[in-house]
């Protein structure tokens, strides 16, 4: 999801974000403080972390990256950086730095299927990422407004050509790129903790994904997704706690160096 | 103005400052002399990422493996070999260049450009603090402390800070010094040439690759010294201090605000940022999140409205005021 939503912005605008965790954590702690103060559903609050991520990411993408769209690309990154600093340390004014977990009981339960024990969280979460995902699919191939951003995404010049609003569909995909993310956060927050800056553990995965699937690369993010999910759990399973992580920088570097265009990525530009 | 009244002015102004700053700690309390000293510091460190970053334009976001490295060798060496720290320092930048070209040579033999370097880069630091994680908790899970020798000066080790400062103050200047020289010899030409356009600077016959891993040796060197000296300054080594990407941040943030790829903008940005990390430090006390927002701020602004940081769009007025 979270690497769906990172690809969905590289495709179109080719910025790599990296403010995307920030977004991420936004989404967790929309979820968290509706449950902790409303008691509403974690899944629930769906529709609320969805269209707000939505209006902050079109609200960034108006008003602080539309401003840089064409400027070189490193100056591009330091931006979302600064736009992470910011949001990150706002959160952690706000909230302070505690580790906290989102406690619902009925989540809590986990089913043991012969010898596999299954968390119900992550189970949901997965089949939500793929149903969203899949909305997101069709969205993109069948709709007007999808086939804009696609256009715009495989070729600027003509998409202008052909009298695409350009901005309009910058903030489109920026937002829902948010979204996204938003709706992976609220997703993780029932088995993960939930802090200011616990987006930067996603953020990273993310890239590996999207790096790996190819950049812009729709079906190729999922295919990576899952490919450095089963990495991560393989790897579990033969060394111990952190550093399955160093396993998946480790297919990160290898994959820039050898196949920076991705796994399916198509060579001919 | 002719260029010779210009020259002599400016190092009129540089001996005028540089014998300021000498005398300086003998009018100042305690608690400046430790804002300027970590003003020196991470106008030092934002030099020499500026190497590679500014002149070179290959933007690092994982300087933190090099500043690591540098704490964690003369640390250790002292600890286990008894190696003297100011021979440690030496072999702290050695090993901290040997990294650097080894990253160096995989990166730009397999032609990693632009953001994807500064991801790659930060992918290593990640991962050398990752190992350092995993090898501290075995070994020193409270950090590793370097034994108290006292106020002496082969031992690297002062009791006031006034010493720091003087080292410090002679390190900037050392690679103000350094930055100066390849700016006015060819490979400084030729950093800038690879950084505005690498394929027409192969085309001119530079061997960019060669030119990359020079600049990429020159950083790592100086900046795993500046590992070492915060050691020694701190006399504790943490891989969450050394190795972490705040450090990565803190060392480019400096160059960007004041303006990449000039001699004294990293210095300049340095001095912002440390000066207003401390006046909000004063002010708000405990929330310690709230400086590295206004960093994020000022970052976002100077990106938007001077891309070029402070001193390059100082460059740039100058210049169309010169035109009129």
């Amino acid at each position: 999801m979270v690497a769906v939503g990172l690809t969905l912005i590289f495709g179109v605008m080719k910025i790599i974000n990296f403010a995307h965790g920030s977004f991420m954590m936004l989404g967790m702690f929309t979820t968290y403080w509706l449950y902790l103060l409303l008691g509403i559903d974690p899944y629930l609050s769906l529709l609320l972390s969805i269209p707000s991520l939505f209006i902050i990411g079109v609200l960034t993408q108006r008003f602080v990256i539309s401003q840089i769209m064409d400027a070189p690309a490193h100056n591009q990154l330091l931006l979302t950086l600064g736009i992470s600093l910011f949001i990150e340390n706002l959160a952690l004014f706000l909230w302070t730095p505690n580790f906290r977990n989102l406690e619902v009981a009925y989540l809590r339960k986990a089913t043991t299927v012969g010898s596999v024990m299954i968390s119900f969280p992550k189970v949901i979460a997965f089949l939500f990422a793929i149903l969203l995902t899949a909305l997101l699919y069709y969205f993109l191939k069948k709709t007007d407004l999808g086939k804009a951003i696609r256009a715009v995404s495989e070729e600027k010049e003509g998409a202008l050509t052909v009298g695409i609003n350009m901005r309009r569909v910058y903030y489109l995909a920026f937002g829902i790129g948010t979204a996204c993310v938003g709706a992976a956060g609220t997703l993780t927050a029932p088995f993960f903790y939930v802090n200011p800056h616990v987006g930067g553990i996603f953020v990273i995965t993310a890239f590996v994904v999207v790096v790996l699937g190819g950049m812009g690369n729709f079906i190729g993010a999922l295919l990576g997704g899952l490919i450095v999910g089963l990495a991560e759990s393989v790897g579990a399973a033969f060394v111990p706690g952190q550093i399955k992580q160093l396993i998946i920088y480790f297919i990160f570097i290898i994959v820039l160096l050898f196949k920076p265009e991705g796994l399916f990525g198509r060579t001919s530009e | 103005m002719n260029s010779k009244n210009w020259m002599s002015g400016k190092i009129l102004a540089m001996v005028l400052v540089g014998a300021l700053l000498l005398i300086l700690p003998h009018f100042i309390g305690g608690y400046f002399i430790y804002v300027i000293t970590m003003i020196f510091f991470y106008g030092y460190l934002g030099m020499a990422w500026n190497i590679l970053g500014g002149y070179a334009g290959q933007f690092s976001f994982g300087h933190a493996a090099f500043f690591g490295v540098g704490a964690f060798t003369s640390t250790l060496l002292q600890i286990h070999g008894g190696v003297n720290p100011w021979i440690g320092m030496i072999l702290a930048g050695m090993a901290g260049l040997l990294l650097g070209l080894f990253i160096g040579y995989l990166c730009f033999r397999y032609g990693i450009r632009g953001p994807y370097f500064a991801l790659a880069m930060l992918a290593f630091a990640e991962m050398l603090r990752l190992l350092a994680m995993e090898w501290m908790t075995l070994r020193y899970p409270l950090g590793i402390s370097i034994p108290l020798k006292g106020d002496s000066f082969l031992d690297f080790q002062f009791r006031s800070k006034i010493p720091y400062y003087y080292i410090c103050l002679l390190m900037m200047g050392a690679v103000i010094y350094l930055s100066h020289f390849i700016e006015g010899r060819k490979i400084g030409s030729y950093f800038k040439a690879i950084r505005e356009n690498e394929d027409a600077a192969e085309a001119l016959g530079i061997n960019a690759f060669r030119y990359k891993l020079v600049a990429m040796a020159i950083s790592s060197f100086l900046t795993a010294i500046g590992g070492t000296f915060y050691a020694q300054y701190y006399l504790i080594v943490e891989e969450e201090s050394v190795f972490g990407p705040t450090i990565s941040i803190a060392v480019l943030l400096g160059p960007i605000i004041g303006g990449a790829g000039t001699v004294l903008g990293p210095v300049l940005g340095g001095g912002i940022l440390e000066g207003l990390s401390e006046i909000t430090r004063n002010l708000l006390g405990a929330y310690s999140g709230v400086h590295l927002m206004i960093y994020g701020a000022i970052l976002i602004s100077v990106i938007i409205f001077l891309p070029h940081g402070i001193l390059g769009g100082l460059q740039t007025a100058f210049q169309k005021l010169s035109k009129w």
